[in-house]
Parts: C-alpha cells; sequence; structure tokens
C-alpha cells in the first residue's frame, strides 16, 4: 500500500489544524472500510491519514426528546444495537443492518458513508428521509448542511479542504411517525443497492391519513436524491394504496438511472417505483404501531 | 518513509508488541511481522471475511484494519482458539462436519462462528447465515458449515451458555 502518515489526535481542535497543515492531502479514517481499500488500489492517494475515532464528539450517540446525535465515527453496530434508534429512526437501523457483513458492521461507520458520498450509499437515504443534518467543523469555524445537499457526486460532497463531518443531527420524531429503508440487490446479503428507498411517513391521530412523508432514492442518479415533491404530494391525502402508488409515480419522475453492470436504466426505473410503494407501506405500518425488534448487541 | 510505530496490544492473552509502517494492514502485520499465518488473506477488500479476527471484542476484516489503530487493543486470532486442552468446540464441530475442503476461509468462518455464539448461544438457521454473510467459501456450498455451527451449538451449548453468562451477553 501507498506510504502514509497516520496520526489520531483526541480532540477535534487537533485534527482540524492537522487536515490544514496537509490540505487535500489529508484523509479522515473511521472505520476505514473504504477508505483503507480505495488506498490500497490506488482511487485514493492520502500522505496522512487523520484517525478520527479517539475524538469524544465524533463518538456521540444521544437519544433525547430533543432528537438524535450521531457522532461521524459510530460504527453500524452501534446504531442497530440502539433501541432508541431502532424504535425511533428505525430507517437508519435498516441501512446500518444490511451495510456489508458483520465485520464491516463492527467498524463501518454511517458518517463515514455518507463521507464517501457514493450514490448507492445504503444511510444516506434514510439520513434524508429522517431530516438529517450534517455538522461539519474547520478551520473557518462549524456549519451545518442538510443531508440532501450534502453529496455533489458521485464520491464528491461539500467538505472543503481542512474540514470534517463531526456529527448528524436529527430531529425529535413525532407521534404517529414511521420510517423504513430497503433496497434490492439480485444477493441476500453483502452487495451494493441496485435501487435503494428511503421512506419516513407521519399519520394523523385516526391514522388514516398523512400528514407527512419524506422519500429518498439512491443508486439512481450520480448522489442520493429527496424526492421531495412525491413526498409533500401524500400530505393530507388517505394513507391507500392508490395515494401510495400516485407517490411512486411521482418519485420515479426525478431517478435518472443508469446502465451498468448492477442493472438497466430501464429496471432501476421500473424497481424504484416498486420500492418507493414498499417503503411507504412498511413505514406507515410502523407509523401504526408495528414493533421493530430491538437485540441490544445484534 | 513514513516513520515507523511501536504498537502494544494484548494477543491472544499476552501482551505484544510489534514495529509497523502506518500502511500497514493487521492482517499483513500478523502475517509477516508476527508470524501468526493462521489469519488467511482473500481478497483484501473486506468481502470474504478470510482475514477476521476479533478485535476489542467485536469480528473484523484484519485487511480493513491498519496495524497502527491496534494500540492498546485486545485482539484475538485463530492461533488462539484451540487450548492446551484441546480444540474449541466449533474447531471440533467443523472437523466432523466436514464443513472445510480447501481450509482457506476456515480460520475467518470460525472466528466469526465463535464470536457469533458466545453472543447467541441458540441462534436459528437463519441467524446462523446471517451472521456468517460477510464470510465466502468456494468449496462447501455452505451448508455444511451452517450444519455444524448448528451442531456446535446444540451439542455444547452449556459450554456456550456458561460462556455467555461470564460474558454477559444475553
Amino acid at each position: 500500500m501507498r506510504d502514509f502518515e497516520y496520526e489520531a489526535p483526541i480532540t477535534l481542535a487537533a485534527a482540524i489544524e492537522l487536515a490544514g497543515k496537509h490540505n487535500s492531502s489529508a484523509r479522515m479514517l473511521a472505520g476505514g472500510t473504504d477508505l483503507i481499500d480505495q488506498v490500497r488500489v490506488g482511487r485514493l492517494a492520502p500522505d496522512m491519514l487523520i484517525d478520527v475515532k479517539k475524538i469524544a464528539e465524533l463518538n456521540v450517540l444521544e437519544h433525547s426528546s430533543f432528537g438524535l446525535r450521531l457522532g461521524a465515527a459510530v460504527p453500524c453496530y452501534q446504531v442497530y444495537g440502539h433501541c432508541g434508534i431502532v424504535s425511533d429512526y428505525a430507517a437508519l437501523a435498516d441501512s446500518c443492518r444490511i451495510i456489508g457483513g458483520v465485520q464491516i458492521q463492527s467498524r463501518a461507520s454511517v458518517g463515514g458513508n455518507l463521507c464517501n458520498s457514493g450514490p448507492a450509499a445504503d444511510s444516506i437515504p434514510s439520513l434524508i428521509a429522517l431530516e438529517a443534518v450534517a455538522l461539519i467543523a474547520g478551520p473557518k469555524g462549524r456549519r451545518e448542511v442538510a443531508v440532501e445537499d450534502f453529496c455533489t457526486g458521485p464520491g464528491k460532497n461539500v467538505l472543503a479542504a481542512g474540514e470534517l463531518l463531526v456529527e448528524l443531527k436529527f430531529p425529535a420524531r413525532v407521534a404517529n411517525s414511521g420510517s423504513h429503508y430497503r433496497r434490492f440487490i439480485p444477493r441476500n446479503e453483502m452487495d451494493i443497492a441496485v435501487v435503494g428507498v428511503g421512506a419516513s411517513v407521519v399519520l394523523n391521530d385516526a391514522k388514516d391519513k398523512f400528514v407527512s412523508a419524506r422519500i429518498s432514492l439512491g443508486a439512481v442518479a450520480p448522489t442520493p436524491l429527496f424526492a421531495k415533491a412525491a413526498g409533500d404530494g401524500l400530505a393530507g391525502q388517505p394513507v391507500n394504496d392508490d395515494s401510495i402508488a400516485k407517490a411512486a409515480a411521482a418519485a420515479k419522475v426525478i431517478a435518472k438511472p443508469i446502465t451498468d453492470m448492477r442493472g438497466t436504466a430501464e429496471f432501476r426505473m421500473h424497481i424504484t417505483g416498486v420500492l418507493v410503494e414498499r417503503a411507504l407501506k412498511a413505514a406507515v405500518a410502523r407509523a401504526k404501531g408495528e414493533h421493530v425488534d430491538c437485540k441490544v448487541g445484534h | 518513509m513514513a516513520k515507523k510505530r511501536v504498537v502494544t496490544t494484548t494477543l491472544n492473552g499476552n501482551q505484544t508488541e510489534f514495529l509497523c509502517e502506518p500502511r500497514q494492514t493487521l492482517l499483513e502485520v500478523l502475517r509477516d511481522n508476527l508470524d501468526l499465518t493462521g489469519t488467511k488473506e482473500g481478497c483484501s477488500n473486506g468481502n470474504c471475511g478470510a482475514c477476521t479476527v476479533i478485535l476489542n471484542g467485536r469480528p473484523v476484516d484484519s485487511c480493513l484494519v491498519l496495524a497502527v489503530e491496534a494500540e492498546g487493543a485486545t485482539l484475538r486470532t485463530i492461533e488462539g482458539v484451540a487450548t492446551a486442552a484441546g480444540l474449541d468446540p466449533i474447531q471440533k464441530a467443523f472437523l466432523e462436519g466436514a464443513a472445510l475442503q480447501c481450509g482457506i476461509c476456515t480460520p475467518g468462518f470460525i472466528m466469526q462462528s465463535e464470536w457469533f455464539l458466545s453472543q447467541n448461544p441458540k441462534p436459528t438457521e437463519d441467524e446462523i447465515r446471517f451472521n456468517l454473510a460477510g464470510n465466502l467459501c468456494r468449496c462447501t456450498g455452505y451448508d455444511k458449515i451452517v450444519r455444524s455451527v448448528q451442531d456446535a451449538a446444540t451439542t455444547w451449548q452449556d459450554h456456550y451458555m456458561k460462556n455467555c453468562h461470564e460474558k454477559g451477553c444475553h
């Protein structure tokens, strides 16, 4: 593997200073499950890896009445092992359970998945559906970016040289809400999404109408997409197959899939509609109180 | 060239120091610096699980860990599984169930299965298969592996339950 330096600062300030010194030749190392492979094959050529796992702010995992704070370095297994996340932010737990196998989940973080900015990243549609905001720190201070505005192209995002993702902030979940993420892959596990869909819904007290909905799509464009109009169109609509099918049709309008080894554009377009319907129905079932099993430590 | 680092770990119960470059993976250091060649290199990109080791109580692909990250860590490799008293139950089950042919994937399967049974001593077949999704075997077709893990769980349930109580799992 390419020669590089390694540092593991314990403060955010030290990490930012190090990143500033090395400018664009430094990369942040969290779980390393994408980064180490990319350096090994030569896709990335950093001179410095900054291990961020010892920085307290990046290990925050705090669920309260104010919402959820998820440090950028928290690994997937801690996300789906957290019963508060499993019950209130179920889509995120769904994503973390299917990113790689158990070995990958021991290390890979949601923050790393976002910063890697892959079009098919499994956690990003869930982050968008759950209204996550990225807290970024850098030499000029802190700023916040909505996750749907974070990725700018395959492997590209809004982080400037010297900046790093600190945490993801999620608003508190309201009553009668539910969320789900699902993807299509030809295998049962360990594969890259052909299409991935995140959905989050809020229902009225009678649970027969949508109050609001957010739908997000992965692997059908250069970046994960927020299907805002499709979700907004559900507000006030009855919960039935017809309204859900209309939302799926509306979501497909913004999909711009390509044909590659994992599927043709035509197939991806079709699957997008199917998955939006299924993700919405599963989110509705959860909003109606369907229990999501939480096994601590699994 | 980046300066070499001294890394101190607890490896299979023994305090172990090694010298490594930042660019060396844990897999490379285990095999090339420490001569612990039981851990195998398969794909080197996190797909096959042949290099699975237990790092601070969690299974990881050692090809996707930098050796310098292991500073202060507790590590367990396939060399630490059998004791002076003999093979671990999961190793016996793999032997008796013929759960291997060429054997390259076996250390990874053993590490992952042993860890899994310590967390979940009474798994369903589905849970076993899900847990082993990150381990590839190109010889056996998986059924004998899954059956061996089931056998280990049934035959040695007392062993795993005891382990489980001691380690505080559920």
